[in-house]
């Protein structure tokens, strides 16, 4: 089957019930995507399809056909996305291993919402699990995120 | 996990173990003049080894006779002729910060740039040995004290080194010298880090280099961005779910559904017939299925066809057991501290207070599924896994396929929690995938699924907690009796001779045995039941405080209550007047305004405890709504 991931054509070898999770770690390499739950319960596995957020361990590669799929990977070149400069500004993270899911999440809200208050973050983030329970810096992180974003945006503009 | 600092000298369950303030296993301290030994190695540069305190070194031979403490490049710290400090790191990253703590106690010595650190884990070797357990592991809230001095030495010693050197280099005395952000400096001159480093590798190992004294930190204390967050933030670090080896296959494998269960009939055909699974292997815990693929391996172990002798424990369940944890609990268990005659007190009370807290096993359930991979070579075996107990595996891989330790390389990677669960004394899941790559002679990744996490085992023991109390005079208690009954987690493992004394397993009453409530109440007694069942049991973030916080606080507001007194005022009766419990009570009772008016339909409650070194009191306002 044929995939796009972060503006790249794939064409993998996948059965129809295989879920992109694993299309992308096990057959495409990107690993940053990660394996938490295997029933959309945790968060750690969410990509962008088409810029929305979804959980990857549940949805089967081959219903992605000519969608635009974007993962941790290709949320930026180099890390410089908002979202990914003011996790590091909040020192986000600590074992790390659910913040692929949360910087995805978090990114596809200040898109939607690019002013978020605290009960938009608290319902946006709330399918994210953090067993390290980063939660306050990570709602600190998202006003932060959508504070650089805009500023990025008034300088385009 | 296990012992720390805490003083429970007082009690039955008094042991030995070290603690910051005493010297390690051995009881000789660390000399500094044995601490560090510099090489010059095929790498270039300078490379401060660490050294094997006599203790560890005792302890190995003892484990290992006839074995000589290997000799290997090992280090703390690479200088590079680019100027980069390579730091590696003896203990495992899983969120708890090493990753740039440890890295902060060396710069801090060293002198060096702070943005040219790069860090790395260790590999396993007994140089990088816990100083005060003998082995390396990461665990019991110790990564920081057990290293601190030792690291700190590591760093002034190649400071003073680098110093020499770059002195020479620059034509003056080294005392006229100093070092700033990686450069040797003399007046208007200067020499970096790099261009002497290999020079300062071939000068005799300083003997007695001064420590910076606390008041001249610049960098430990302050405040310190993490090392590890960019690669966390873009998806490039790497976990042991994320390596990938030439011919890999991966792995997940079917286990007893029921502890202690035995595999008595297999049937493959229909997980082989699945597209993209290559092999299926039984080992000793169960059926390995191997896929092109996680899900090729998943879809052929859910496909298998498997027959279970389900043994003693077929009907067991956590009903069972607490009929059982409550049928002991009405008599005394093993003493774990004991004054006065608790019996006869509560018998001259007009009226005892009982309570009973029951509390559940718990899975670690760390956000990273466990997970091991394992490339079995001619000349030993390579394991990447992210482990907290590097000292322990390794012995466990060469047991498994008769290899000497060192032909054992293991290589930590990033762990996605840990909790106490990647050190394990029986090394599960790491014996496993070796068992697995031994079986099918392939390389291999053994990969669990999260429910294969959450009903392994390994759990925090359930526990239960019988009290009775009488009160006295002003409400205050005169008896309290407190029964615990739970699974030991030492038991059993290599830990029992120094943790079990007496029957009891320090770790079912800590945090109970040594409450700082005791003192203050004449005729108390803690003591312990240890049933043992066929579920694996495990420490598991704070050990035994994760019971016996909840169980003690609970019972005392319950005394409060029945004295009809503000639980605060109880609480300060009780405890020692510069306790420190009783000074972190009273700072929240003043950060909260207690006593202040709620709104209608709240209330405040509180809670003290102490472990590993860390005192916490908290105060929560709640409502219904």
């Amino acid at each position: 089957m044929k995939l796009v991931v972060n503006g790249q054509p794939h064409e993998v070898d996948a059965s129809a019930d295989m879920p992109l999770l694993w299309v992308l770690r096990d057959l495409i390499g990107l690993t940053g995507t990660k394996f938490g739950c295997g029933m959309a319960l945790c968060g750690a596995c969410t990509v962008h399809v088409d810029g929305q957020p979804i959980r990857s361990c549940v949805t089967p590669a081959s219903a992605l056909a000519g969608k635009s799929i974007t993962t941790i990977e290709g949320l930026s070149k180099d890390g410089t996305h908002p979202v990914q400069i003011a996790w590091q500004e909040v020192d986000v993270v600590q074992c790390g291993y659910c913040q692929s899911g949360q910087v995805m999440t978090a990114a596809a809200l200040i898109k939607q919402k690019p002013d978020p208050t605290d009960a938009n973050i608290d319902a946006a983030m709330a399918g994210n699990l953090c067993r390290c329970g980063t939660y306050q810096r990570i709602r600190t992180a998202v006003h932060r995120a959508a504070a650089l974003s805009k500023k990025e945006n008034d300088h385009v503009a | 996990m296990w012992r720390d600092d805490i003083d429970l000298s007082t009690s039955a369950a008094a042991m030995t173990t070290p603690s910051p303030d005493s010297p390690p296993l051995g009881g000789e301290g660390v000399k500094r003049r044995e601490f560090l030994k510099t090489t010059t190695v095929a790498a270039a540069g300078l490379i401060v080894a660490c050294f094997i305190p006599t203790a560890v070194r005792k302890a190995l031979a003892e484990s290992a006779p006839g074995a000589k403490p290997p000799v290997s490049p090992n280090a703390f710290i690479h200088i590079a002729p680019d100027n980069s400090v390579t730091v590696l790191l003896k203990h495992s990253e899983m969120g708890q910060g090493v990753w740039t703590s440890l890295p902060m106690v060396i710069a801090e010595e060293l002198g060096c740039d702070w943005n040219a650190i790069k860090v790395e884990h260790a590999p396993a070797a007994p140089e990088y040995a816990h100083t005060a357990y003998g082995l390396q592991m990461t665990g019991g809230s110790t990564s920081t004290w057990e290293s601190f001095d030792q690291l700190r030495s590591a760093g002034a010693t190649a400071r003073e080194l680098l110093l020499t050197a770059g002195a020479a280099k620059l034509g003056a005395k080294a005392a006229d010298c100093r070092v700033d952000n990686g450069y040797i400096v003399h007046g208007t001159k200067r020499v970096s880090f790099g261009a002497v480093a290999e020079a300062a590798a071939k000068l005799p190992t300083p003997t007695d280099v001064k420590l910076k004294d606390a008041k001249d930190w610049t960098i430990i204390g302050k405040p310190t961005r993490r090392l590890d967050s960019k690669a966390k933030v873009t998806g490039k670090a790497e976990f042991g779910i994320d390596v990938k080896r030439p011919n890999m296959l991966v792995a997940v494998v079917a286990r007893a559904p029921v502890f202690g269960a035995k595999l008595k009939t297999m049937d493959a055909s229909k997980a082989k017939a699945i597209d993209g699974v290559m092999d299926v292997v039984e080992v000793p815990s169960g059926v390995a299925v191997l896929g092109k693929h996680f899900w090729a391996a998943k879809k052929g172990r859910d496909a298998l066809v498997l027959e279970w002798d389900e043994g003693a424990f077929a009907n067991g369940s956590t009903a069972a057991l607490r009929e059982e944890y409550r049928k002991l609990a009405a008599k005394p268990g093993a003493p774990a501290k004991v004054a006065g005659d608790v019996d006869a007190a509560l018998k001259k009370a007009p009226h005892a207070i009982e309570a009973e807290y029951e509390l559940p096993f718990l899975a670690h359930a760390p956000m990273e599924p466990l997970n091991c991979t394992v490339e079995i070579t001619k000349d030993g075996c390579d394991v990447w896994t992210g482990t907290q107990f590097q000292g322990v595996d390794q012995g466990a891989v060469a047991k498994i396929l008769g290899l000497k330790p060192d032909q054992v390389r293991i290589h930590t990677t990033f762990l996605g929690g840990g909790f106490g669960r990647r050190a394990n004394p029986s090394s599960d899941f790491i014996s496993e995938a070796v068992e697995v790559a031994k079986a099918s002679k392939k390389t291999v990744k053994v990969v669990w699924t999260r429910e294969d996490d959450i009903h392994g085992g390994y759990y925090r023991p359930m526990w239960l907690s019988r009290f009775r109390a009488a009160l006295g005079e002003g409400g205050k208690p005169v008896a309290w009796s407190h029964t615990i009954v739970g699974q030991s987690i030492m038991a059993g493992t290599f830990f029992a001779p120094m943790m079990v004394k007496d029957g009891i397993d320090g770790t079912s009453v800590e945090g109970a045995a040594d409450s700082p409530y005791l003192d203050a109440i004449p005729a108390h007694r803690v003591d312990l039941h240890s049933p043992t069942s066929p579920v694996t049991v495990l420490w598991w973030r704070s050990v035994g405080h994760s019971h016996t916080a909840f169980v003690v606080e609970s019972f005392v507001d319950e005394l409060a209550h029945a004295a009809k007194q503000d639980p605060l005022d109880y609480r300060r009766a009780l405890l020692p007047k510069d306790s420190r419990e009783r000074r972190a009570l009273d700072l929240a009772a003043e950060k909260f305004g207690w006593g202040k008016p709620l709104p209608q339909g709240h209330a405040a409650g509180m809670a003290v405890h102490q472990s590993f070194g860390s005192y916490v009191a908290q105060i929560a306002e709640v409502s219904v709504e």
